[in-house]
């Protein structure tokens, strides 16, 4: 897998006098699933966001399938688009309904036409088992159900790319499964995903390669058998018994 | 004008007298209400529209990769608009009527047409109050909102058209009908350059006969009846705004069912 989609090279990022991200070394394969842990304000989100420009990096380059987006020359709109982003608070478009979430970026932006757009719409809705929903707005569903159609509007703009910042951790714990399920079809049927997550048996059984981050660096990366049960990393080992105990699960 | 064969007396009552202005009068009460009205919601459109305009410009963000020419036209611009807006604010309507109506007249040597006059100046003054208040309607969508709507790829002006705009006009709607009834009942004020509304009518009426409290008690009636009523109307808007308070399920995907909701 060397058919690199997303690269990082020495990223850094400050908030005024806090260094949050200090020089990542990232790269992600096409159809590579990566899974970013690591503690609260290690600086997971704002790397996620860097990629897709969100947050403007302090210094270092951010390449996309070879280009540099940094650079003036490269349309930061049209790599958006390539780059689908799901986030923790959902953000669905209050003023618009289900449907109308997934068809503005594609009339807007992709300039399709309304009733391509409404079928692009209808497929991804039906993918998240949201389609009977198209009419509501959404104050009117669930949590669980508002992550479902943020994931339906990301891929009805056909990205290259979901990024996903803690997609489950805004959700009551019952809806946390339907929401996991779907992402997880989403990475077996090919897609490449970026994860930032706390859910450490998703992250176990979906990724393909673990990261993980600590104080605005990559403290580790690796497979997930090996980041999870053979941790080489001090940090990584305490970060993992902490969330563990927290769950329960040792 | 006298409709019915009314002739004032001397030793008519207080009620006679209300009865004959109501009676006798009413077409004057009429026109200088529908002027006060036309005054007023044109004001407020234009106002809004103002408004719109000057806190849409003003969110204009600066990038860095922008020429130096467009960053300091934007931002030259964006002074001039805070310059509008404090002037506006900071000095009362009825300095601003005599000011912007004798000072054309005096400079240009051109006497504005005195209800057109009054539109122009209840429209500045409504589109100063109103940018800050569009202003804080933007500020307060949460910020989510501009994070999705950037994600997707949208451009600054789709996202202003088709997410912020909508929402933050939908939050602002009791301020702007709020702008409104203060605007029915401060076009009185452009009396000072004769504009002929509900006021000015009034008072001509109540100087012939000489009898204040008997007009005016009919022009207080009026005034309440048309902030009333259009208090109620903008309630009925924003309940529209709001949309259906529930939706309907789809048993199945048919394609005619789903074309009919948008
Ligand atoms: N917009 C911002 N302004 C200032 N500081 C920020 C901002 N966003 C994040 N930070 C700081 O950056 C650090 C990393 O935050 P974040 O990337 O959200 O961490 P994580 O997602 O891993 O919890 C935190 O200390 C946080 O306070
Ligand atoms: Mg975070």
């Amino acid at each position: 897998m060397n058919d690199i989609i997303i690269e990082t090279k020495n990223l850094k990022k400050n908030f005024g006098k806090n260094e949050v991200l200090k020089g990542i070394d990232f790269t992600a394969s096409r159809g590579e699933v990566v899974c970013i842990i690591g503690a609260s304000g290690s600086g997971k989100s704002t790397f996620l966001r860097c990629l897709n420009l969100l947050e403007m990096p302090t210094s270092g380059d951010v390449f996309y399938e070879g280009a540099n987006i940094l650079d003036k020359s490269t349309d930061q709109y049209k790599t958006r688009t390539k780059m689908g982003m799901v986030f923790q608070q959902f953000n669905l478009f209050n003023n618009l309904t289900v449907l109308q979430n997934c068809m503005i970026g594609q009339t807007s932006v992709l300039k399709r036409s309304t009733t391509e757009a409404e079928d692009t719409a209808m497929k991804y809705l039906d993918t998240v088992g949201m389609s009977q929903f198209v009419n509501a707005k959404p104050n009117q569903i669930s949590g669980g159900q508002k992550q479902r159609v943020a994931i339906a509007r990301a891929l009805s703009m056909e990205p290259d790319v979901l990024l996903f910042d803690e997609p489950t951790s805004a959700l009551d714990p019952e809806m946390v499964g339907d929401v996991l399920n779907v992402i997880f079809s989403l990475a077996k049927s090919g897609f490449t995903m970026i994860v930032v997550t706390h859910e450490m048996d998703f992250a176990r059984e979906v990724s393909d390669r673990v990261v993980f981050m600590d104080e605005g660096v990559i403290a580790e990366e690796g497979p997930p058998e090996v980041i999870f049960n053979n941790p080489k990393n001090d940090r990584t080992r305490a970060f993992l018994t902490r969330i563990l105990n927290k769950n329960g699960l040792l | 004008m006298i409709l019915l064969d009314m002739v004032p007396q001397a030793e008519w009552t207080f009620w006679k007298w209300v009865e004959f202005f109501a009676l006798d009068k009413w077409p004057e009460f009429l026109t200088g209400a529908g002027v006060t009205l036309l005054i007023s919601i044109t004001g407020t459109i234009v106002g809004f529209i103002i408004g719109l305009l000057v806190a849409v410009f003003c969110k204009i963000p600066v990038k860095a990769t922008d020429s130096f020419v467009k960053t300091a036209f934007i931002k030259f611009f964006k002074f001039l608009m805070q310059v509008y807006i404090e002037v506006f604010r900071g000095t009362p309507m009825i300095v601003q009527a005599m000011v912007i109506y004798y000072g054309t007249a005096s400079i240009f040597h051109y006497s504005m047409n005195r209800l057109f006059a009054g539109i122009f100046i209840v429209s500045i003054n409504t589109g100063a109050y109103l940018s800050e208040i569009v202003r804080g309607g933007i500020e307060s969508i949460d910020k989510g909102q501009f994070e999705a709507a950037h994600t997707i790829g949208l451009r600054h002006g789709q996202m202003m058209r088709h997410i912020v705009l909508p929402q933050a006009i939908r939050n602002i709607m009791p301020a702007i009908g709020n702008e409104f009834v203060i605007n029915i009942k401060d076009t009185s004020i452009l009396s000072v350059i004769s504009v002929t509304e509900l006021f000015f009518t009034s008072k001509s009426i109540a100087g012939t006969y000489y009898k204040y409290f008997e007009t005016f008690i009919i022009t207080s009636i009026i005034y309440f009846v048309l902030t009333f009523t259009v208090t109620r109307i903008l309630r009925a808007i924003e309940k529209k705004m709001d949309g259906p308070s529930s939706y309907t399920m789809l048993e199945n995907q048919d394609a005619a069912v789903i074309k009919e909701l948008d």
